[in-house]
């Protein structure tokens, strides 16, 4: 049994395995640093087409300053992408989140209730998003999202009659808008937020048990069930956490603004969708990075902030970024098909 | 019925000296107005390979999933070593040494072979509150487990979607035997292999029996039956239709069993369901 095993075993990587494995290392390549790759392409493009401005630290620093709350919804959405799910209801979540900020701040509340109040307001709602989707034995968390968008959408407007609000406490702004200078730099201190808690998503996701559970869970479902993973469990876990984040996002926002206003994140949920896709994550779960993530939410805010820069109108942006999209996803099929065939 | 039958009858109920590791009696599921499985009885003995064959339908991977803890029966008890148990999960069965290997193999092709053999069971470690999944300790204890085995793999850091169906099936019996297996249970676990590859895993089915694992192993490929197994029972319509030591019988007889008739002759001449 011995020699038949590890004979065959042997012949199995022969002749056609080194090619293939040439592939499969540019094919590892490319799933690590692909996206990367993309960035560096978009900065570029930047940097050519606006040499002046692009490099400037303002206007670099304002890439991520505006691109944080969206790197929020997109990690998110990531976490749920990743158990081969998706989460339509976010951009309503960020909505409601910051409105409650916004309320509390209204009524005079002290600053770390205003904190913590959109925070927790997201991960109710996304608790109820996970315990929906597996109580109810829901046929996709499309359609329990999909509820919860008009739920959370219209409990937004409930709540604050329909009308924006301004003002919030300057800690809030402080998180949204303000700068800590380190090194000279004036960073941003929602991007400093936004890559502490990337870090904290990393390690959750490749070191501890439930974050791996979760991609085994998007790799094969039945594979996580009959291993006595609690797949009911790590779901609900995935979309309260997303929905932790689309509260997050809130809180970014609202400070950014210094304002609630109803109709916030409208659409959004679709950018951090596109975000993650672009990033490298499959649609069909198990698959992808934060740091593609990261990178994917960049790739779009680069995209934008060239287009302004150049005075492109703004309806060419969600004209070029569906053009991204469909772009990278081609590609990448097209890479793989190229590493099947070989 | 034929002489041989009679012979293993008698052979079972005279070995009662030897507690079956572990053992259903009087099995019935029912799904809805189904009846999968009405009053079925199975003894899997310590170190053997019992074959379980039946046609499409006979309700042998039903049995397999009331024993695996994944369809608790409608009826019927369950013991294990002598013992009855209440297998409600899969982890339930699992806590017992009772493992199986499925049909469709049940691996996270996205996840790394070590992963895969210590998913849900992963080896941690304490930092602070945090119980953190130890990579480096679960890829050595996997490299050893598959040393174990015999079986080889280039790296246990590979995906397993790069590997090819024989090693994924070794992998998935790495898997069910990494944690003190009594009883390991497999649904064709030949069936979607390519023809070089299902010996390897033949043998190495044999070769758990030298790590003390009693096999239950559904086939509907005779070859397969007669290479590994020790005994043949046969489910018919969801009912025990025969059982026999493998020594006692041939080929046309099992091929008999599975069509519903218990003398070996009665199979047109030159049918081979293989």
């Amino acid at each position: 049994m011995t020699d038949a095993m590890s004979a065959g075993a042997g012949s199995d990587l022969g002749d056609a395995g080194a090619r293939s494995a040439g592939v499969i290392r540019v094919m590892g390549w490319f799933d690590r640093w692909g996206v990367l790759l993309m960035v560096a392409i978009m900065a570029a493009l930047s940097w050519l087409a606006q040499p002046d401005v692009f490099l400037s630290e303002r206007n670099i620093f304002n890439i991520f300053r505006q691109t944080a709350f969206y790197q929020m919804l997109a990690l998110g959405q990531f976490i749920v992408i990743v158990t081969a799910g998706i989460d339509l209801s976010i951009g309503s979540v960020l909505a409601l989140s910051m409105m409650c900020a916004a309320i509390l701040a209204d009524g005079g509340a002290a600053w770390p209730l205003v904190i913590i109040a959109p925070l927790l307001a997201g991960l109710f709602v996304g608790t109820i998003n996970g315990l929906g989707l597996t109580r109810l034995h829901m046929p996709h968390p499309f359609i329990m999202t999909l509820g919860m968008m008009f739920i959370a959408r219209g409990a937004t407007y409930l709540i604050s009659g329909g009308r924006p609000i301004t003002g919030m406490p300057p800690e809030v702004t402080w998180l949204g808008s303000g700068n800590i200078e380190i090194l000279g730099l004036h960073i941003p201190v929602s991007l400093v937020i936004v890559v502490i808690t990337f870090v904290i998503a990393w390690f959750f996701l490749q070191h501890l048990r439930t974050g791996r559970h979760i991609f085994a869970l998007g790799g094969n479902p039945q594979a996580a069930r009959v291993s006595g993973i609690n797949v009911d469990r790590t779901l609900v876990i995935a979309y309260a956490l997303c929905g932790f984040m689309a509260g997050f996002a809130g809180l970014l926002l609202a400070g950014r603004t210094n304002s609630g206003f109803p109709n916030a994140g409208e659409g959004d949920e679709l950018v951090a969708i596109s975000a993650v896709i672009i990033g490298g994550a499959s649609f069909f779960g198990g698959r992808g990075t934060v740091l593609g993530v990261f990178a994917g939410v960049l790739v779009i805010g680069m995209l934008r902030n060239l287009l302004n820069l150049s005075n492109v109108q703004v309806f060419w942006q969600q004209v070029l970024i569906g053009v991204v999209i469909i772009a990278v996803v081609a590609f990448d099929v097209f890479r793989r098909r190229l590493a099947a065939a070989s | 019925m034929t002489p041989a039958i009679e012979a293993a009858q008698a052979a079972t109920t005279h070995v009662t000296v030897e507690t079956p590791i572990i053992e259903a009696r009087g099995i019935s599921k029912r799904f809805g107005q189904v009846v999968a499985l009405s009053d079925v009885s199975l003894q899997l003995y310590p170190g053997e390979v019992l074959g379980v064959v039946g046609d499409n339908g006979a309700g042998k991977s039903t049995l397999m999933k009331c024993l695996s803890g994944l369809h608790p029966p409608s009826a019927g008890e369950i013991l294990v070593e002598g013992r009855p148990v209440r297998l409600a999960s899969p982890a339930d069965a699992r806590a017992l040494g009772i493992e199986m290997v499925y049909q469709d193999l049940a691996l996270a092709g996205n996840l790394r072979i070590d992963e895969n053999i210590f998913l849900g069971r992963e080896l941690t470690r304490r930092i602070g509150p945090l119980r953190i999944v130890d990579h480096k300790a679960n890829q050595e204890r996997a490299m050893e487990h598959l040393d174990k085995l015999h079986i080889e793999v280039k790296s246990v850091a590979q995906r397993v979607e790069q590997l090819s169906g024989g090693q994924r099936q070794a992998v998935a019996i790495a898997r069910a035997t990494a944690f003190e297996a009594k009883v390991v249970i497999m649904d064709e676990p030949t069936a979607a292999l390519a023809v070089r590859e299902v010996r390897k895993v033949l043998d190495l089915v044999k070769d758990l029996r030298m790590h003390g694992i009693s096999v239950i192993f559904i086939s509907h490929r005779l070859d397969d039956i007669f290479y590994v197994c020790d005994r043949v029972m046969a489910l018919f319509h969801g009912r025990n239709f025969a059982d026999a030591p493998l020594s006692e019988i041939d080929r046309n007889e099992v091929i008999g069993w599975i069509m519903g008739n218990k003398s070996g002759s009665d199979v047109p001449a030159g049918l081979d369901l293989n």
